[in-house]
């Protein structure tokens, strides 16, 4: 009889335990899944401000923004300077007649006299302007966000601007960039273009984060 | 050396250069088409300017093995159209030349001008013509010229 009894009473409280035991099991495990989530998001959004800054690097390169000026003429040279001639950008982006970008550049560059060339060769439209009127780089987190516009540049979402950075003729051209006059060869970007186009892709797939502040 | 076709005025010619020879010695010392000047070389001056398929070119800078089939303007046949002929005109009423040796280009860059713009504002003549470089400094004379051609073409 006073068996039956403690076994009644010790039934509830050993209950009460694994009840416990699981809630607290239950409460630690959801803890831990959700430190995991919080830690992969975490990794993946500094992977991506890592790409980022890589692409911002190359954007940022002579062969790049001296076309994606913010002035009324293209620049030339790796310090960055006017373009000679009187060159002015003109409503298009692609001079004015008589003195339009194709009155010089051809479809190649012609090396046997040192002017650069490729398709269709033009400035970036005002709004992909990387610089500010002093010709000084915009920050990593104002290009950022420029690039990232899909008011400014032309309605490209991530995969459009992995294409663009894998494809477009002006954009390899940053790699072949043929010789100065002088007969030396132009300086190329701090990537290779399959390492540019990595890490754009690193970037998108990471949901194109930009750099906080200015 | 490579062979080749050209069409300059019109006309199919035939040379035979190494590709990388500007298109100015071409017209220059292969077809003996001495209108087109050299300047500067490095197309900073606009005394070689011809047209190529219409656009005011940089006959300097430009190899011979890049022209393709695109035709070929220059100053000996820009008569051969009605705003070429015009600016010529006007060129001689306005009597523009001093020593005339960037004048051919001048009026290349001119009449590709106003090809496109057949009503110029002084800024647009500004901007068309600013690479276009006169050691004479006629230039206040090529902007009367430029308007006169342009009330012409009326």
């Amino acid at each position: 009889m006073l068996a039956n009894q403690r076994l009644s009473l010790r039934l509830p409280i050993f209950m009460l335990v694994v009840f416990a035991i699981w809630i607290v099991l239950s409460t630690l495990g959801a803890a831990e899944t959700g430190e995991g989530k919080t830690t992969t998001t975490d990794a993946r959004l500094a992977d991506g401000l890592s790409a980022w800054e890589q692409v911002y690097s190359v954007l940022t390169h002579p062969r790049c923004i001296n076309c994606h000026t913010a002035t009324n003429y293209p620049q030339q040279g790796d310090d960055r300077h006017r373009h000679f001639a009187n060159v002015i950008r003109g409503p298009a982006g692609k001079g004015v007649p008589g003195l339009n970008c194709v009155s010089c550049h051809q479809e190649t560059n012609a090396d046997s006299t040192g002017v650069p060339g490729g398709p269709n060769w033009h400035l970036a439209p005002f709004s992909m302007r990387w610089q500010d009127m002093n010709d000084r780089p915009f920050s990593s987190a104002d290009v950022c966000r420029a690039v990232t516009d899909r008011s400014k540049n032309e309605d490209l979402d991530g995969p459009a601007l992995i294409k663009h950075h894998e494809e477009a003729a002006l954009v390899l051209w940053a790699w072949n960039p043929g010789r100065r006059p002088d007969g030396t060869m132009r300086t190329l970007p701090p990537l290779t273009h399959s390492e540019f186009v990595a890490a754009t892709r690193r970037w998108v797939e990471a949901g194109t984060p930009c750099p906080s502040g200015r | 050396m490579a062979t080749y076709e050209l069409n300059v005025n019109g006309q199919r010619k035939q040379v035979n250069v190494d590709p990388s020879t500007p298109l100015l010695w071409v017209l220059r010392e292969d077809l003996k088409m001495t209108g087109t000047k050299y300047g500067c070389g490095i197309s900073a001056c606009g005394a070689c300017t011809v047209h190529v398929a219409g656009i005011a070119t940089r006959s300097c800078v430009v190899p011979v093995s890049l022209i393709g089939d695109r035709p070929i303007v220059t100053i000996e046949g820009i008569a051969q159209d009605r705003v070429g002929r015009a600016v010529q005109d006007a060129w001689v009423e306005k009597d523009v030349v001093q020593c005339g040796y960037c004048q051919s280009g001048q009026i290349m860059s001119a009449v590709a001008l106003l090809q496109a713009t057949p009503k110029p504002t002084e800024a647009n003549i500004e901007e068309s013509m600013g690479g276009n470089l006169c050691r004479c400094a006629t230039y206040v004379r090529i902007r009367e010229a430029i308007k006169s051609a342009s009330q012409q073409l009326k």
